[in-house]
Order: C-alpha cells, then structure tokens, then sequence
C-alpha cells in the first residue's frame, strides 16, 4: 500500500485512513456529512495525490490521443481541460480521465485504480516517434478546494487571476511560490480548483490553505464525502456508473463522444450501440422511504429483475432523501417511472429521476 | 467518553441497561464513532423474539450497513421510533436518546456472560 506526501497531515488531523487504488487515503475527518456541508456551503480541501499523473509530449500527442479516445483532443486550445474517456473495442471503458493542455505537454489526469492498467495501455499504443510519456504517479501530488468559496480562498495564495480562469481552463503559476498547474476543475458540482505539484511542496500548500481559512469554514474532506457530492452531481464513478462492459453511452455520457472523428478505439462498437439503442442504461433514483440503496441491490420494474444498483448514499443536497444509480433495461429507463429496490429481501418504492440530482444555484 | 457504570456491554459494542425484568439496548458511544454518520436504522417489530447475540437488525452509517446483534434474550416490546426520522441520535447519545429498542427479558441471568463497564473499555480502546 502506497501514501501520498499527505499521508502524516492525514493522521495528524484525525483523518480515518482506507485503503483506495493502492493507497492508504483518508475516507473522513470530523464526519462525512459535516465535510459535505462544507463543500456545498463554504470550501473543502482535497487530498487526491492518489490519481495517475502522466505528462504527455511530441507533436504527435493530440493526433494519437484522438485515435485511443471518444472525445476530441485535437480540438483542445492551450490552457484548456476536457473529460475524455479510453474505449475497448467492445465499447466498455477503460478509463474516465481529464486532459489539461499546456504550453510545454499535456497532462492527463487517470483514476488511482486504473493508473497501472493505463500506464500499460499508453505506452503499447505509443507511436515510434512524436509522443513521450512520463509517469508521475505518487511523485506528483493533487490538493483540490472545492466549494462556491473556493476562489476567494485560494486567491491569496496563487500568482494567476482566478476570476478570468473559466470553468474547465487551466494555467501554469504558482502556489505559495512554488511551480503548479491551477485548473479549475473537480468532482463535487461545486465551484473549485484543483492544483497539481510536486509531492515535496504538497505539506506546505496544505497547511497553508488550512492554517489561512479553517476559521472561515474551510474543512478537510476525505473520499467520503467526495463521493455523496460526485453522486449528487451525477457524474460518473468509474468501477461502478462506468466499467469495461458499461459504455459511455450506457451511462449517459454521449455529450462526450465524438463521432465525427475518423477512427478511433470502439467507434464501430458505440455507433452500434446507438443504432440498435436497445442497450440497458444508468439511471436515477429517487428512494421515497428511508433505507438507502446500496451498490449491488436488485432492482424491479412490471415484477421483474430490470438491473441492479450501482452507487446509493443518502443525499443531504437532495432533502436528505436516499439517491442511487442503477443500470436497467430500456423499457424501465423512462423519467418517472416507478420501480423497487429490493433491500434484504423487502422491496422499497424508488422513482426514476433526470440526472444530475443535484445542481448548483447560479 | 467514559461508559456509564450502570450498564453491561458485548463484545459486539451493543449496550444493556437491565431495569427489572426488562431491558434497553443501544450501541456504545465507541461503536457510533466507528461507524460515523448513521443514516438509517432497521429493527425487528414489537412482539418478535429475539436470541441473545443472535442477528438484530442493521445499522447503516453513509458508507457501510452494519449487522446489529442483541446482546441479551427476549420479546421486543418498544422501539425507539424517535430514529426513523432522526437516525443521528445515536451519534449524539448512544446511552440515551440514541437507545435502540426495550425487551422483555426471557433470560435475564444471560448478564453474567456480558462485559462491566470496566471489562469493555479495554475492548474498546483497541
């Protein structure tokens, strides 16, 4: 098992330590409705040093990354992020992942599980020549501030205008002095940045931002309440809403998937999946009674297995109501309808909702 | 927290508090830490007979369900209805409002094969 260089703030603050994609990570601090909170309300701070870090270079980058992708790379100007997905042939995911474009190379940010997987894949599929590869898994580290806060926070700290940063932009500046990649991006559905530097600055920005704005509300959050947000915000976790045999398509993520570009892996297989469009689907729920859906539970529709669940929390941005995902077949996908989740042997009254469950107020 | 001194405890964190014939059952202020934020309880109906040690229910926090197991013998004769809409209670006060159900006890010389308040802290601080 692995740690980040965040490891011993982890500990020292009480930190409830996990073992996630092959790192030792904090799961919770005071509490994960507490961290939740926080994020929507004020700001959280995010220890996420376990994700993959690669940094791609060459001029053949974005040529060869839109051949291995369904969204479009090429199209990419400098200082800009966009969510991408690696296909198999069959369609299924390999992996959900955001590439940053900066001046000097890319950087492509994986899931902590899949970093291995995908290390590998890259480095098979490289071309001869016009690509290099590096891998900065666990070097490098990842803090996120998230939160409609985020901003204010963080401004002092760094030497780039965050309000002219847009949503899904990125820039090359400094935190505290020290080099780092600023990006405002995340996985909350709130406002926020996340900042990408060395492993060896990471203890200094941490405390630093926490030191500058604990009195103010900001609070360290672990993977637990980052996955109540993401599931509230509808965005995808992979292993569960997204897997080798669940499609981008499947899981409602056609906003992403390029078409019109040439050739790329499992284009032949999602333009199928398309057309046939009989492909079960992940949906939302809404549980009306108060025994909240789990990963794995039957779900019925018309007396029958339509599919099972694949994430559930209970949703404290969603009046505190039970919210799940769950994969079902196309006849049971349509808004509004009733279905049942079994839950130890008993079945509950679920309704099938638009995704996300949760948006931010402008 | 310190335990109360007037309960017995199992080695599976739940908590007695003996009352004559009958008996209140909760989980230990150690056990809601460790579980973190409960969301949702799941009891067995008034009039059911339950074993002691034998499978009570489940406890749910936001990430886990947890098996809850009764620490002594006999027929549910009160739940704690407070928790449906107010699961956190037992965060709150497990030795109190956070109480999860009162049984008549079919055995109640079964105390002898729990825990003193002494006893436990050594568990649980583990």
């Amino acid at each position: 098992m692995r740690r980040t260089a965040l490891y011993d703030e982890h500990v020292e603050a009480g930190g409830r330590i996990v073992p996630f994609g092959g790192f030792e990570m904090p799961v919770q601090y005071a509490g994960i409705l507490k961290e939740h909170d926080a994020v929507r309300h004020r700001a959280g701070l995010f220890d996420l040093s376990h994700m993959g870090q690669f940094w791609l270079t060459g001029e053949m980058v974005a040529p060869w990354a839109d051949t291995l992708t369904i969204n479009a790379v090429g199209t990419m100007k400098p200082q800009q992020a966009r969510y991408n997905i690696f296909c198999n042939e069959d369609g299924g995911a390999h992996d959900d992942t955001i590439f940053y474009r900066l001046e000097s190379g890319w950087l492509l940010v994986v899931n902590a599980a899949n970093a291995d997987k995908m290390w590998k894949l890259l480095n098979e599929r490289r071309p001869p020549h016009g690509v290099d590869l590096e891998n900065r898994h666990g070097r490098r580290a990842l803090i996120a501030i998230q939160g409609p806060r985020s901003a204010e926070m963080l401004q002092p700290h760094v030497d780039v205008d965050l309000a002219a940063m847009r949503y899904y932009f990125c820039a090359e500046g400094r935190v505290e002095g020290v080099p780092a990649v600023l990006a405002r991006t995340g996985y909350t559905g709130e406002d926020g940045f996340e900042l990408f530097l060395d492993g060896t600055d990471a203890s200094m920005i941490w405390n630093a931002l926490l030191r500058a704005h604990r009195s103010e509300g900001l609070e360290p959050c672990g993977l637990g309440a980052r996955d109540v947000l993401r599931l509230e915000a509808g965005m995808p976790l992979y292993g569960h809403e997204l897997t080798e045999t669940i499609t981008p398509i499947q899981a409602g993520l056609k906003w992403a998937l390029k078409l019109e570009k040439p050739e790329f892996v499992g284009k032949a297989a999602l333009e199928e999946q398309l057309a046939l469009d009989r492909y079960s689907r992940i949906v939302g729920l809404v549980m009306e009674g108060r025994a909240p859906a789990r990963e794995g539970y039957p779900v019925w529709f018309d007396g029958r297995i339509t599919g099972s669940v694949r994430s559930g929390s209970i949703a404290p941005s969603v009046e505190n109501k039970n919210i799940a995902t769950a994969l079902v077949a196309p006849e049971a996908a349509a808004l509004g309808t009733a279905l049942e989740v079994e839950i130890r042997g008993k079945k509950h009254a679920a309704t099938l909702v638009g995704l996300p469950f949760y948006k931010r107020p402008k | 927290m310190a335990q109360p001194q007037d309960l017995l405890f199992s080695k599976d964190h739940e908590w007695v508090r003996v009352d004559g014939g009958s008996a209140t059952i909760g989980i230990t202020d150690y056990a809601q830490n460790a579980l973190g934020d409960i969301v949702y309880v799941e009891l067995p109906k008034v009039g059911t007979t339950i074993e002691q040690f034998g499978n009570l229910g489940v406890i749910e926090s936001v990430k886990a369900v947890s098996d809850l197991f009764t620490p002594m013998s006999g027929e549910v004769v009160e739940i704690n209805g407070a928790l449906e809409s107010d699961p956190a209670a037992v965060n709150r006060e497990p030795y109190g409002a956070g109480w999860l159900l009162k049984v008549r006890l079919s055995k109640p010389d079964e105390t002898k094969s729990l825990l003193s308040p002494a006893e436990y802290e050594k568990i649980a601080v583990e």
